[in-house]
């Protein structure tokens, strides 16, 4: 393998890792408050807001049924609002976070629901305030389901990351096309099929270690 | 040190109101072990959720310590509810939190420093008898060691009052006795107040000072617990006592037990004993008085707090209008009698 090949993919691998990883950040930042959000808001829990809850979650759903690849075309004039650009892999990132933070937020509302209610009960019950049964009942006992979501919605931004190459975003997707698709360099497509394979085994072990561990307390 | 005036609590649904509480009084004394009985449904745990408030009671006042829950802002709130404990049925321990952990919660919430923390729980650990299980998870422990840690969480603020919410009915026998015994234990050591509400007649006797018992929402009895075992104002406390009762036929009788008299047979009684009727030799009276002959298939009586409760279950043999004036004696000294059922001559032996 040529030393040109190999810094091509060095660079595409690093492009990937640095689209997913601030994606996932972002996500993380905004999707776990949002999914918060959408979970103590519900209908007869502690932060009720049956209006505001219904208008998140239909926010949520509509950004959910739309296909990556359109997503991404369609929020471009947003992207060049933020970005001043719509190509490259600081642009990718923009569709991939607005499509993994609904994702996300979901996941977590699941996982809360996931928590027995008789906890906020006793909680409450000791004088805790909303903002203290978050922190210290609601997150922590739903943390391990918080840890898979995040491990799902991660090993989906690699394949999305991929869908942004194809439309000038860089990382592995974009060397795919370029080089295993339009040069039908076969070496390439598996180079960078494998490099992904390697992503997301190792992405699904460590968040599957790190979840067993956090419910060590569940047999 | 709980006293609840007119308390009401209506739900509206979409078939209208419904009513879970209606006018309740009550009020437990300091040092007391208070309990409400009632069958699933009466409105027990809508009860003991207004007295901190967990449910907000649509009419009247929650005093609590001499303050009124009900008139508190909610930041008041808060603060008073530190010092009300509550365990629950099913324990409500976070299983991401070890024995320690859990139990440091109610204090973490108030906003205590470490060294202070780990000063209230050891000697909460050793309280509870939990020393050696402090960095277990819940999911390591029995369900009598879970309410052992609830028990040790809620008392972490030194609540001056204990609301327990069905906290033996997941638990056998033998495990509640010793939560029961834990809580007598800690009103005693601590001079807690506790109120507690249950479906099992065997918790009201093995540790409350007083009772009442609630159904459709209404009290409808109150009593302190000798009293109330020795003389039950109601059908259904009736029944709460004689369910709490070991009352089976033999199964050589329950085979052959017809519900019609009929010849060569007798009649199968059971007797309701409450208080003084107890304590009378009533089956010399039906012996020697009556002329009958009597063979007891099951009798049970309990003490509780001087006062015997019990209930037999006899076959008796005899002239018919004997058996009939015998029944009527044993009613007249206030026995309850009831006729289960007939059975032929030749399965009993009398004398």
């Amino acid at each position: 393998m040529s030393p040109m090949i190999l810094s091509l993919l060095l660079n595409a691998t690093l492009e990937t890792i640095y689209m997913v990883a601030i994606a996932s950040l972002l996500a993380i930042l905004v999707g776990l408050p949002l999914g918060t959000i959408l979970y103590v808001t519900r209908k007869g829990n502690i932060l009720e807001q049956a209006a505001a809850n219904q208008m998140l979650s239909a926010i949520v759903n509509m950004t959910r049924s739309i296909p990556f690849i359109i997503l991404m075309i369609a929020v471009i004039p947003f992207t060049r609002l933020l970005i001043g650009s719509s190509i490259g892999t600081n642009a990718a990132i923009v569709p991939l976070s607005l499509a993994a933070i609904p994702f996300l937020a979901r996941v977590v509302e699941n996982a809360l629901l996931e928590v027995n209610k008789g906890l906020i009960e006793a909680a409450t019950a000791m004088g805790a305030t909303v903002w203290q049964i978050i922190m210290k009942v609601l997150i922590p006992e739903a943390l391990p389901g918080i840890i898979n979501g995040l491990t799902l919605t991660i090993i989906s931004l690699i394949g999305y990351s991929a869908m942004a190459g194809a439309v000038g975003g860089g990382g592995l997707g974009d060397l795919a096309i370029r080089y295993g698709y339009q040069r039908f360099d076969v070496t390439m497509m598996l180079m960078t099929i494998a490099i992904m394979i390697v992503f997301v085994q190792a992405i699904q072990y460590f968040g599957d270690k790190i979840a067993k561990q956090l419910a060590h307390s569940r047999v | 040190m709980i006293r609840l005036e007119h308390i009401s609590k209506n739900y509206i649904t979409s078939q209208g109101t419904v009513t879970a509480l209606q006018d309740i009084h009550l009020q437990v004394n300091a040092g007391e072990i208070y309990g409400i009985i009632g069958q699933s449904g009466a409105g027990k745990s809508t009860l003991i959720r207004c007295v901190n408030l967990l449910e907000k009671p649509s009419t009247g006042k929650v005093i609590v310590d001499n303050a009124e829950l009900t008139a508190l802002s909610p930041n008041a709130l808060r603060a008073a509810r530190r010092k009300i404990g509550m365990i629950f049925q099913h324990f409500n321990l976070l299983n991401s939190r070890t024995v320690y952990e859990n139990i440091a919660l109610p204090l973490e919430l108030s906003g205590q420093n470490k060294q202070k923390i780990a000063a209230t729980i050891n000697p909460l650990l050793e309280l509870t008898g939990l020393a050696d299980k402090k960095n277990h998870f819940p999911v390591q422990l029995s369900g009598g060691q879970k309410q052992r840690v609830a028990i040790a969480r809620a008392l972490a603020c030194k609540p001056k009052v204990l609301l327990s919410d069905e906290a033996t009915s997941a638990l056998d026998p033998e495990t509640t006795n010793n939560i029961l015994d834990l809580l007598k234990n800690i009103r005693d050591t601590l001079n807690l107040t506790i109120l507690l509400i249950t479906h099992e007649m065997a918790v009201i006797k093995a540790c409350c000072d007083r009772v009442a018992i609630l159904q459709h929402g209404i009290m409808i009895e109150e009593n302190n617990v000798g009293q109330f075992f020795a003389n039950p104002q109601t059908a259904i406390a009736k029944n709460f006592i004689v369910s709490s009762l070991k009352q089976t036929l033999p199964p050589v009788i329950a085979e052959q037990i017809i519900h019609q008299a009929q010849t060569n047979h007798h009649p199968i009684l059971r007797l309701w004993f409450f208080g003084g009727a107890a304590t009378q030799p009533i089956m010399a009276q039906l012996m020697n008085q009556f002329n009958l002959h009597i063979n007891i298939l099951q009798a049970n009586v309990e003490y509780i707090k001087q006062h015997a409760m019990g209930i037999m279950i006899l076959a008796i043999n005899g002239d018919e209008n004997k058996i009939a004036a015998g029944i009527q004696h044993l009613q007249q000294l206030g026995v309850q009698v009831e006729v289960l059922g007939y059975v032929p001559n030749d399965i009993i032996p009398f004398a």
